[in-house]
């Protein structure tokens, strides 16, 4: 049985289709990424699975049970952090480990929160509250908090978008190093094909919007840990590349296309100037018999 | 001299002294030729006709005439009943106003009508109601209808700014206490009050604003001593200077309490500190059976 399945799952925003027949089937402690544009409906796949958006059609299935609603065992780690600015580093992860383990003792709670804010390297900034810290070491909090609910499933939507490119590759590295020490099933939602294929065990690239779907799953059968400069060199990574973005900009970048056109429907009338032309032409014609 | 002393020392006296002379140049306008009198006192005559109350503030002689300071208290303590009934009132309105939907739809139009109504109107209604009650409970009725005006008057920015504040929490943080499942309580503890606690404020200062603006109306339609009540009563004595003094004291008051209030609002980031204390009093009573808790790998 999958661990994480999707069938058919498919959702619209005020009549426009955004996500249409997404069949998705993920192992346990599988690191799926999943490749796509911008604004071609990422975060709202990511949102059904954390169940903070529910699917019009199809069904969401963890461990062959359907998705209901949110929960603490499906961490979401956010593009844009979602660290409660009123709370200390330690205060923010403190507040989920509450949450996922009430029956603990205080002590046990804050070593456990602190044992994650260590992992992520962010000791000494332990209570210091976001505004103080850089975008990068708000995205580690965000990890930190999220690896600390223990959870089965670890979301994370493009969570280095917004860093700047020195940044995201520490933190590309960080996670792949996070990941091989407990192996959780993560799925990666990102728009950085290079990125997917150095974490991930597959990946997925979904075509353009409107009604993006899922394209041909690519699996990434290089092996750990993936040195990011070596791993340029291999012809492998090349392979996979290619492949992706064939896809992205071939057939999953069609839907876009034809669907653009589809929309900017133009007039089946026929302009009414249109006679003089073919009066012209026919004095044309008619010069030329002449001759 | 310091750049910062120069702002806000001397360019203010600047302004001050500004308004000085055009009292003195109002009051000579109005200066009568024949008597040599003016109806409107200038600063010279009023300092000479109220200076007792000034450097007597504390004096007590006789329950009309006491010492500016004793009759701001006065005024204080009535504005204080008033305010901290319309923050008790305001604050859970105001968040029910900007989370709930069905709260919205019900109450706002009935809030918008009652909030423009002016303190002068709301006053023979206070009388109205305590009337009935005075009977039953001997209460002071003009005190009551006084505070109770002061309380419906200053309540709507406390409303209209928390609830614009709760609707202005980003969706990120609902998603948190989705994600974390947070309790009603926690979320509300949490979340809800820590996101919404710099709007709150603004509204908690408005509040008081409005508050000592109706302070006077209240005070001179009820004829209760304070600020008002001595301010109708000189008018009524025809002691003009008094009057001046009376405007000049809640002039200077109401812009203490917005400055107090906005030291408040500055460190308010502070107040999450204080806010976690509370909590941790609250956590005795929180529900225990809280969701999926795993064994730890």
């Amino acid at each position: 049985m999958p661990f994480l399945e999707l069938n058919n799952v498919s959702k619209s925003y005020a009549g426009t289709p955004v996500l249409k027949n997404i069949n998705l089937s993920i192992r346990e402690g599988e690191f799926v990424a999943i490749v796509g544009y911008s604004g071609a409906g990422k975060t709202t796949l990511m949102s059904m699975i954390a169940g903070l958006v529910k699917p019009d059609d199809g069904e969401v299935l963890l461990q062959g049970k359907p998705v209901t609603g949110p929960g603490p065992d499906r961490a979401v780690i956010f593009q844009n952090y979602s660290l409660l600015p009123w709370m200390t580093v330690f205060e923010n992860v403190l507040l989920a480990v509450e949450q996922v383990f009430p029956k603990w003792k205080t002590v046990e709670k804050k070593k456990y929160a602190e044992k994650y804010i260590r992992m992520v390297n962010l000791a000494a900034a332990r209570d210091k509250r976001p505004n103080e810290l850089s975008g990068g070491m708000r995205q580690r909090v965000s990890v930190a908090r999220a690896l600390s609910m223990n959870p089965r499933i670890l979301l994370m939507d493009e969570p280095l978008g917004a860093l700047d490119a020195l940044t995201r590759s520490t933190l590309q590295d960080e996670i792949e190093r996070i990941w091989e020490q407990d192996k959780k099933t993560v799925v990666l939602i990102t728009n950085d094909v290079d990125e997917g294929i150095l974490l991930a065990d597959r990946i997925i690239p979904l075509s353009a919007g409107p009604g993006a779907t899922l394209g041909p799953a690519v699996t990434v059968d290089l092996d750990r840990p993936r040195d990011r400069t070596a791993i340029n060199h291999s012809p492998r990574f090349k392979e996979i590349r290619g492949e992706l973005l064939r896809y992205l900009l071939g057939p999953g970048a069609k839907r876009r296309a034809t669907s653009e056109a589809s929309a900017v429907r133009l007039p089946a009338v026929e302009p009414a100037d249109l006679s003089v032309r073919r009066g012209w032409r026919l004095f044309g014609n008619r010069s030329a018999a002449m001759g | 001299m310091t750049k910062k002393l120069i702002d806000i020392v001397l360019l203010p006296m600047v302004g001050i002294a500004v308004m000085f002379c055009l009292w003195a140049i109002a009051s000579a306008v109005t200066r009568n030729p024949q008597t040599n009198k003016a109806t409107l006192p200038g600063p010279i005559q009023t300092w000479e006709q109220s200076k007792i109350y000034i450097v007597e503030p504390f004096a007590y002689r006789g329950e009309s005439d006491q010492g500016i300071l004793r009759l701001t208290w006065l005024s204080l303590v009535r504005v204080m009943k008033g305010y901290l009934i319309a923050l008790a009132i305001g604050t859970p309105v105001g968040f029910l106003l900007g989370s709930s939907e069905l709260f919205r739809k019900c109450f706002d139009p009935i809030i918008q009508v009652l909030r423009p109504v002016s303190p002068l109107a709301w006053l023979p209604l206070g009388y109205l109601l305590f009337m009935g009650l005075r009977d039953q409970y001997g209460m002071d009725v003009g005190e009551a209808a006084a505070i109770f005006t002061v309380a419906i008057c200053s309540l709507w920015p406390t409303v209209m700014n928390t609830a614009v504040g709760v609707r202005a929490i980003p969706q990120d943080y609902h998603n948190v206490a989705k994600v974390l499942n947070l309790s009603g309580p926690q979320k509300l503890f949490r979340i809800l009050i820590p996101a919404t606690l710099p709007y709150m404020f603004t509204g908690f200062r408005l509040s008081l604003g409005i508050a000592w603006l109706v302070i006077v109306a209240a005070e001179m339609l009820t004829g209760k001593s304070g600020l008002g009540g001595f301010l109708n009563m000189e008018y009524n004595a025809g002691i003009q200077e008094h009057i001046i003094l009376c405007i000049i004291t809640v002039g200077v008051v109401g812009f203490i309490l917005d400055r107090v209030m906005s030291l408040v609002e500055q460190h308010i980031t502070k107040l999450p500190h204080l806010l976690s204390v509370i909590r941790g009093g609250l956590a005795g009573l929180r529900p225990q059976n809280r969701s999926v808790a795993h064994a730890v790998s």
